[in-house]
């Protein structure tokens, strides 16, 4: 055994002498200078510049002001909260909405046309945003809309009394469930599909109940992948700009309308207070994305 | 059983209805344009306004540019870093992910503020539109592309190329861009649909594309909005509807989707 190793190591060994040493460097990296430069100028430094821009005052002076402005500024605080509510309805009531669908495909027992159907469909309607879903909206629950036309005919005067309206808190929440629960159907089918036939079977052969099999297994298998897409939903509609500005043109108090404004002019009164601002909705949406990272992670154990 | 199906039914029967009437809602409103009768008057006035080809055509300049750019930068990088630098797969994930962490409005704010002064005086150039556009597809371009090499064995190819005397370009584009087609074809319709209708970033860096177009209709006129509404969905269904066509090639993939275009 030793005496055919020892000749391989000598090699080894020997191999850097008999070259210049510049060319056992690896110069591999040289292939992907160009798309880290690119990643340099349009991701990093935007994102630096707007990080340096949040802890400077207008003479560029260093200063935490900006960031203590976020949690004090009660305009800027409720912008947060309002966007932070909106996301969190949003992406639990598709979460919900989604996983009933989902699982009516799934474990329900529906055809597996219905099935098709609702994977295709729901692949495009996660991408359907912007103006094109609030004119949708306006045309269905507007005020002329026709759900609106329609329920004032059975005597439901939706913008009388009940105070709903398109435009505001409900109106936009309910506009954002169309793109957000067809994601939640297309992250969670391949979940149920990963619920093996052996566990369900594995169970009733020890004589549980299907509310136990639910509650003591299928349940805590899927609940990192729920918890998962729901993040991914919370996401989603938190750096949504597009859908909310063509709804409702920059009336609701939300965090990226301020920062839309705030670029087109300085409505704030204070550029680097929008830093401040841009740089808060990075931080949520970062702590958002390493969360549904990690349970991402831990899901797809039972994935395999 | 009878009765799980029923709760089955009636969940599937809600989620249509509420995919189908906005669609339905949209499509009769988009009709109603002359009183009494349906008809396409709508669809005739947006096509022949001037300013909606030249909001068209604009964006659609920009998709292709934004395509372009994006496969350049993307395959060339992904297929060096499976043969070549497989360390750097973690880093290449990482950095493709931060365009879903750094929303549109905040991006397209953070370049504003660092190329609106020399030396890069870009903002008023659609060179950085359309750099800002590739930032956007890149999540969706790497994914599909990544997916594309996994599936081939790029080092068995690449070297029985290479013993056969092919130089790079040759390998490149007779031997791995034909085994990613259907990659680059996802990747490709994905972008023409985040780029062809995009509102956050054309709106800020003031371009008139066809997002800000269709706002600004909204605000001024009442059937012309739901027409341009049905024929953009009609134009983003088209491809996504090719890309599903296309997936299926490589062995039933889930869509991909746009999550952060919203």
């Amino acid at each position: 055994m030793d005496a055919q190793i020892k000749p391989v190591q000598q090699s080894n060994k020997d191999a850097p002498k008999a070259r210049p040493y510049f060319q056992n460097l690896n110069w591999n990296w040289l292939g992907v200078v160009p798309f880290f430069l690119f990643a340099i100028l349009f991701i990093f430094i935007p994102a630096t510049s707007l990080f340096v821009g949040s802890f400077q005052n207008i003479e560029g002076e260093f200063t935490f002001r900006n960031i203590q402005m976020l949690f004090t500024e009660s305009y800027i605080v409720n912008s947060f909260k309002l966007t932070i509510l909106v996301s969190l309805v949003t992406a639990v009531g598709g979460a919900l909405f989604g996983f009933l669908l989902a699982y009516a495909v799934t474990i329900g027992g529906l055809p597996r046309w219905v099935r098709n159907f609702l994977s295709t469909f729901s692949g495009v309607a996660s991408n359907f945003a912007g103006v094109p879903l609030a004119f949708a909206f306006i045309a269905t629950l507007g005020r002329v809309g026709l759900v609106t036309v329609l329920l004032k005919d059975l005597g439901i005067d939706l913008y009388g009394n009940s105070g709903f309206s398109l435009y505001s808190f409900w109106g936009l929440s309910l506009t954002y469930m169309y793109f957000q629960f067809p994601l939640m159907v297309l992250t969670i089918i391949p979940a149920l599909d990963g619920l093996k036939k052996e566990w369900r079977e594995a169970c009733e052969n020890l004589g549980a109940s299907k509310w136990q099999y639910w509650r003591h297994v299928a349940f805590p298998i899927l609940l990192p992948s729920l918890l998962a897409t729901t993040i991914l939903l919370f996401g989603n509609s938190f750096g949504a700009y597009a859908t909310a500005y063509a709804l409702t043109g920059g009336t609701l108090n939300l965090v990226p309308i301020i920062i839309g404004a705030q670029i087109r002019g300085d409505v704030l009164n204070d550029p680097n207070l929008g830093y401040a601002l841009a740089l808060g909705m990075i931080f949520v949406m970062g702590i958002a994305l390493a969360i549904y990272y990690i349970l991402q992670k831990r899901a797809s154990r039972w994935l395999r | 059983m009878k009765k799980t199906r029923f709760w089955s039914w009636f969940w599937m029967f809600l989620g249509g209805l509420y995919f189908f009437v906005p669609l339905y809602a949209t499509l009769r409103f988009s009709l109603m344009m002359k009183k009494d009768v349906l008809s396409f008057m709508a669809y005739e006035k947006v096509i022949h306004d001037p300013k909606f080809l030249e909001a068209f055509s604009f964006s659609a300049q920009m998709a292709i540019l934004t395509i372009l750019v994006s496969l350049v930068l993307v395959v060339p990088t992904a297929y060096w870093v499976h043969l070549r630098l497989p360390k750097l797969k973690p880093i290449m994930e990482f950095i493709t992910m931060l365009p879903f962490v750094i929303p549109a409005i905040v991006l397209v704010f953070g370049l504003i503020r660092s190329y609106s002064k020399p030396p890069l005086l870009l903002v008023s150039s659609p060179a950085l539109l359309v750099a800002a556009y590739v930032v956007l597809a890149l999540p969706y371009m790497y994914r599909s592309v990544d997916v594309g090499l996994r599936a081939i064995d790029v080092r068995a190819l690449t070297e029985a190329a290479q013993s056969l005397g092919a130089s790079w370009p040759r390998i490149l584009f007779q031997v791995i861009f034909p085994n990613l087609r259907s990659a680059l074809l996802g990747g490709t319709f994905l972008t023409f649909a985040i780029v062809i209708g995009e509102l956050t970033i054309a709106n800020s860096l003031a371009w008139k594309a066809l997002g800000p177009y269709m706002t600004t209709l909204a605000g001024m006129k009442a059937y012309e909005p739901a027409a341009l509404a049905v024929m953009s969905f009609a134009l983003t269904w088209g491809s996504i509807a090719v890309l599903q066509f296309v997936g299926k090639g490589r062995g039933g993939a889930a869509p991909e989707n746009m999550a952060g275009m919203h």
